[in-house]
């Protein structure tokens, strides 16, 4: 069937190509420049040729081919399985770590994103099977900004209010506002918190960013983004200078303690308010009646 | 953060012996000076976190 054959080349073309767009390697520096990412485009690869030849398959009648899209999903699964599992044995090695929960979000996106793949260039093929390339190409640009924009998740910025907090000492405990952090014995420790340390308080704007915020991933994640980005005053032997989020319990506000490299705390606000929410974090108490009803 | 769930305390310095009883190992010392000397030490070697319990004692738990 040679009618078929531009527009699954260009389906596979556009769709790697969408793969490439969403490998963004950015401040979480992950995939690693160059392994991590041929790995995904190969990936990649193999989705958009799944999703480039479902229809022009279904035409030819070749109802087999279209099955293995199937098998394929099972494919992307196990990608998850490796990035899930990759990320988690290099976490140990992480001076302030991601937390399962970050983890396990980003092995989602890595999963999701081959479904995207696919999805671009059934389209894109599609499309140009039926009409003209430069319709397919345009489709293709369209899903992938569709994609873009629907895969792009709340920030903590969107769902708190973010500032800065001053670090308070009673006897040996440290405190931000009124959110205790921890005891602190070490004289030297509590001079060079009192010193370099930047408090964050972060107040949840309703009852649903509340439970949203009280999860503990979401509280590592945003302790190792604001950690990874502003640097960390803090090495193996000074487990005490971790970042700590802790909760106030009466308001739902949290508190985040943390001895950045640099410190500036309109950047690290502007970090705190970048990280990404958790999709696995996120809750939704005021759907249900209970909660509607119990806020106040 | 809580990453796991054991917390142990590695070792006690306190100002005043009959405050600390079992197993720990615990370091005698006789001024406030030496106690934070030998407790800062203590938590570089062992990798935890010097708490301080306002009693005299202060403790080096693993985190």
């Amino acid at each position: 069937m040679p009618f078929s054959f531009f527009p699954i080349v260009f389906g596979v073309i556009l769709g790697t190509l969408a793969r490439y767009l969403m490998l963004k390697s950015d401040y979480r520096h992950y995939p690693s420049y160059p392994h991590g990412i041929i790995t995904h485009i190969s990936l990649g690869f193999i989705a958009a040729v799944l999703g480039s030849v479902a229809v022009p398959a279904l035409m030819a009648k070749e109802f087999a081919a279209v099955s293995f899209l199937a098998l394929a999903a099972q494919q992307f699964r196990e990608v998850r399985t490796i990035e899930r599992e990759m990320l988690l044995n290099l976490d140990k090695s992480e001076l302030v770590q991601r937390g399962p929960d970050y983890i396990e979000g980003i092995a989602r996106v890595f999963e999701s994103r081959n479904y995207l793949v696919i999805l671009t260039s059934l389209v894109v093929s599609t499309v140009t099977l039926f009409t003209h390339w430069i319709f397919g190409f345009a489709a293709g640009a369209l899903a992938v900004m569709a994609s873009n924009r629907l895969m792009s998740g709340r920030r903590v910025g969107d769902i708190a209010q973010v500032r800065t907090g001053d670090i308070q000492f009673k006897g040996a405990n440290v405190f931000v506002e009124d959110i205790h952090i921890m005891n602190i014995g070490a004289d030297e420790a509590r001079e060079i918190l009192q010193k370099r340390g930047v408090g964050v308080v972060i107040e949840p704007v309703n009852d649903n960013e509340r439970e949203t915020l009280g999860n503990n991933g979401q509280r590592m994640a945003i302790a190792h983004d604001a950690a990874s980005q502003l640097g960390i005053y803090k090495d193996v032997d000074t487990p005490e200078f971790t970042p700590l989020v802790r909760r106030d319990l009466d308001t739902g506000r949290i508190a985040m303690l943390i001895v950045p490299i640099e410190k500036d705390p309109e950047f690290l606000i502007m970090a705190v308010k970048g990280v990404p929410v958790l999709e696995s974090a996120t809750g939704k108490p005021l759907k249900s009646r209970a909660g509607k009803l119990a806020e106040d | 953060m809580q990453v796991s769930i054991s917390k142990v305390i590695l070792a006690a310095v306190t100002l005043e012996p009959g405050k600390v009883a079992g197993s720990i190992p615990t370091f005698l010392v006789n001024e406030r000076e030496e106690q934070q000397k030998i407790a800062q030490y203590l938590g570089r070697i062992l990798e935890g976190v010097v708490h301080d319990l306002e009693n005299g004692v202060l403790i080096i738990v693993k985190h």
